[in-house]
């Protein structure tokens, strides 16, 4: 018997995203059969500890939240950048012909990294408890 | 029979038989949860449902599915009814590239393992980023001022600890020189415990750095601000009821299931044995294909016992707290970690 394919292995994988989002599904829709409903127009209003909810809730929030958001892609991407160099690091070596050359070069690109992660450590925008840093 | 066919046929038995073990370790580990935080608490915990309380899981299962299922006339339906199918089916997902055991095939096919990708770890960081989409989402399509607070804060809580996550495994990838997580196992069961990466690979400041930022990541004790009942009723699942609420802790068990899975692979040997080398090979082919396994699930229960001692002992971190510690010293940490480990090996050669 031959031997299967490389790519054959995202065939069980994709079988696993079926059947996970198949069984949330059926979980969904078979929480709504079985239950009775017995429904009454103050059972369907939003839930606050039986205060009537006034207004909508998808009010404003505090501004840190996007600010930690767009870091997050910031850093992230520097994150993923880290993986490629950390899978090849081992052979480097036998390529460049130097011990330190993917050492070097991850430190400049890790000294570009803390340097922003600096400025915003400077700027306040990790300070979360102090009101005059109001960005 | 044609080698694709049984290829498909043995890989559906695969994913069946993983996804009901995944599901029944779930509602059990719900169990050992209740038990063991009742005897923290010096109280037996759940005792009544058959013996021990052993069929409680059930009960309640049946319990959850009887409920009256509301959904509040102010949300947003199509986002409210996929939120929670976005957490579960995210963490169903993610144990699929996860290796239970040394590889064993049986016509091409691994056992202990559904998916045997190249990039497994890239998968898994992938999976459980999306995992976000459903805190974030059932939060806002709630409608509910409690929902959105409780899934704002999760959300940016989950994003700030997965940078300390993701860099944390660099250190891994850097000594196995691979996403492949059988690849990452292997150069870890040479010599036992010595040759694992906490201990013979010095990722013990990696460790850490991933237990924490996982435990943050799953939303538990210390880090479960997002459902911190005092100050926002319920979180972002107050307004889920019957099995759609059930669907978020299921969800969020199986992604403890999976961090315990993670940390044994990547830290702790796999399936190895911590003193493997030094003992003669016993036993037939059967037990030498699930002694492995045995130590694989010892390993992830120690990880499931030490999240359940870790809920029953410490108090919950404040906000401010929680966000700089996750930015200021976790990230510089794992940064540092970084460096470390790649001089020593390039010193090292």
């Amino acid at each position: 018997m031959n031997k299967p394919a490389y790519m054959w292995n995202y065939i069980p994988l994709l079988m696993q995203i079926l059947a996970a989002v198949g069984l949330a599904g059926f979980i969904i829709a078979a929480s709504w059969f079985i239950g009775r409903h017995r429904n009454s127009k103050v059972k369907l209003a939003a839930y606050e500890c039986g205060m009537v909810a006034q207004g909508d809730a998808r009010g404003r929030f505090s501004v840190r939240f996007y600010m930690v958001a767009m870091l997050f892609i910031l850093f992230d991407v520097e994150a993923v950048f880290m993986l490629p160099w950390a899978v090849i690091y081992r052979k480097l070596p036998a390529t460049t012909g130097s011990r330190f050359f993917g050492f070097w070069e991850m430190l400049v690109y890790v000294g570009f990294v803390l340097v922003g992660f600096f400025y915003i450590w400077k700027k306040g925008i990790l300070e979360w408890s102090k009101d005059k840093a109001d960005l | 029979m044609n080698t694709l066919l049984l290829f498909v046929l043995l890989s559906l038995l695969k994913v069946a038989i993983v996804t009901v073990i995944l599901l029944t370790s779930v509602a059990y580990t719900v169990l050992l949860e209740r038990k063991v935080v009742g005897r923290i608490q010096n109280r037996w915990g759940p005792s009544r449902v058959g013996p021990f309380g052993l069929f409680q899981p059930l009960a309640d299962g049946i319990k959850l599915f009887l409920k009256e299922d509301i959904i509040p006339s102010g949300v947003y339906r199509p986002l409210y009814l996929l939120a929670p199918m976005i957490a579960l089916g995210c963490a169903l997902i993610s144990i699929s590239v996860i290796p239970f055991g040394a590889a064993l095939r049986v016509h091409g096919v691994d056992l202990f393992q559904i998916a045997d990708l190249n990039i497994g770890l890239l998968v898994l960081l992938a999976v459980t980023s999306v995992g976000v989409y459903g805190i974030a989402l059932s939060g806002w399509a709630s409608n509910n001022k409690y929902s959105l607070m409780g899934s704002v804060r999760a959300t940016a809580q989950m994003i700030s600890y997965e940078l300390a996550l993701g860099l944390s495994l660099v250190g891994v990838v850097l000594r196995a020189g691979s996403l492949r997580l059988r690849d990452i196992v292997n150069i870890q069961s040479t010599h036992g415990m010595r040759s694992w990466n906490i201990f013979g690979g010095f990722q013990f400041v990696a460790f850490f750095i991933y237990l924490i930022a996982a435990y943050a990541e799953t939303n538990r004790t210390p880090f479960d601000l997002p459902e911190a009942e005092t100050e926002l009723t319920g979180g972002y699942h107050t307004e889920y009821s019957s099995m759609k609420f059930a669907m978020f802790f299921m969800a969020e068990y199986a992604n403890m299931i999976t961090v315990g899975c993670v940390a044994t692979l990547l830290f702790l040997g796999g399936w190895s044995s911590p003193f493997g080398h030094l003992l003669p090979v016993i036993g037939g082919p059967i037990v030498q294909a699930l002694l492995p396994v045995a130590w694989f699930v010892a390993k992830v229960f120690f990880f499931l016992f030490l999240y359940i001692w870790v809920r029953g002992t410490l108090p919950r971190f404040r906000y401010d707290q929680l966000m700089g510690f996750g930015w200021k010293v976790l990230m510089p940490l794992a940064l540092a970690n970084i460096i470390v480990t790649s001089l020593v090996l390039a010193i090292r050669g």
